[in-house]
């Protein structure tokens, strides 16, 4: 598992609130489904930011990209490029 | 008159976690109106989030970007709870045809709830 993933799933695991441990989650599984509220999705992108010193703008606040571990490692990716 | 309906639920707890991240956390989710009724209120910012969310639900969000600022839910004092949107959302609710919303929110101990009715078509 990749740095960037492994400091997601911490972040997961403090901030998303699920009922069941991250580590059993597969990097494509919908956390929505897996019982992430929409608030506590706002939680962890603040939390996300502070972690990957990025700032999500408006174009990437949908569902797809809080959705998965993948999601997540995908949009951290291209932020960190932007900011290159 | 079709209509769409969204819920919501947010816990207090989750918006006091929130409310440690300060101003950052405020200025991204709600407006200034919404701020001037809320202050820092855990039990109101929470209906706000809630209405926010059942608003995206009932517009039957797909995977657009909606940013939480153009869902407003006023709350005056003694007045019904009414929403107002703009810019992102105020486009999806024009592309659904919505023509009224209506919310109701509601409180308990621990969290807040809202319902929205986005009705499409001829107002009857």
């Amino acid at each position: 598992m990749s740095a960037t993933a492994e400091e997601i799933r911490r972040v997961l695991r403090d901030h998303a609130r699920l009922p069941v441990d991250v580590d059993s989650i597969d990097d494509q599984a919908d956390l929505f489904r897996a019982g992430m509220s929409s608030h506590a999705s706002v939680n962890v992108m603040l939390a996300l930011e502070d972690a990957f010193d990025v700032e999500f703008p408006d174009s990437m606040l949908k569902r797809s990209v809080f959705e998965s571990v993948a999601g997540i490692d995908a949009a951290i990716q291209e932020l960190q490029k932007r900011a290159a | 008159m079709p209509i769409a309906i969204g819920i919501d639920l947010v816990g207090y707890d989750e918006i006091a976690e929130a409310l440690r991240r300060g101003d950052r956390y405020l200025r991204r989710i709600y407006t200034d109106e919404e701020l001037d009724d809320c202050g820092a209120s855990p039990r109101l910012l929470a209906a706000c989030f809630a209405a926010k969310e059942a608003t995206m639900k009932a517009l039957s969000r797909t995977d657009q970007p909606i940013p939480w600022r153009s869902i407003e839910l006023r709350m005056r004092h003694g007045a019904q709870p009414s929403l107002e949107l703009t810019g992102a959302a105020a486009s999806l609710a024009l592309a659904r045809g919505v023509s009224g919303l209506s919310v109701s929110v509601t409180h308990s101990s621990q969290s807040a709830a809202a319902i929205v009715l986005a009705s499409t078509g001829e107002m009857s």
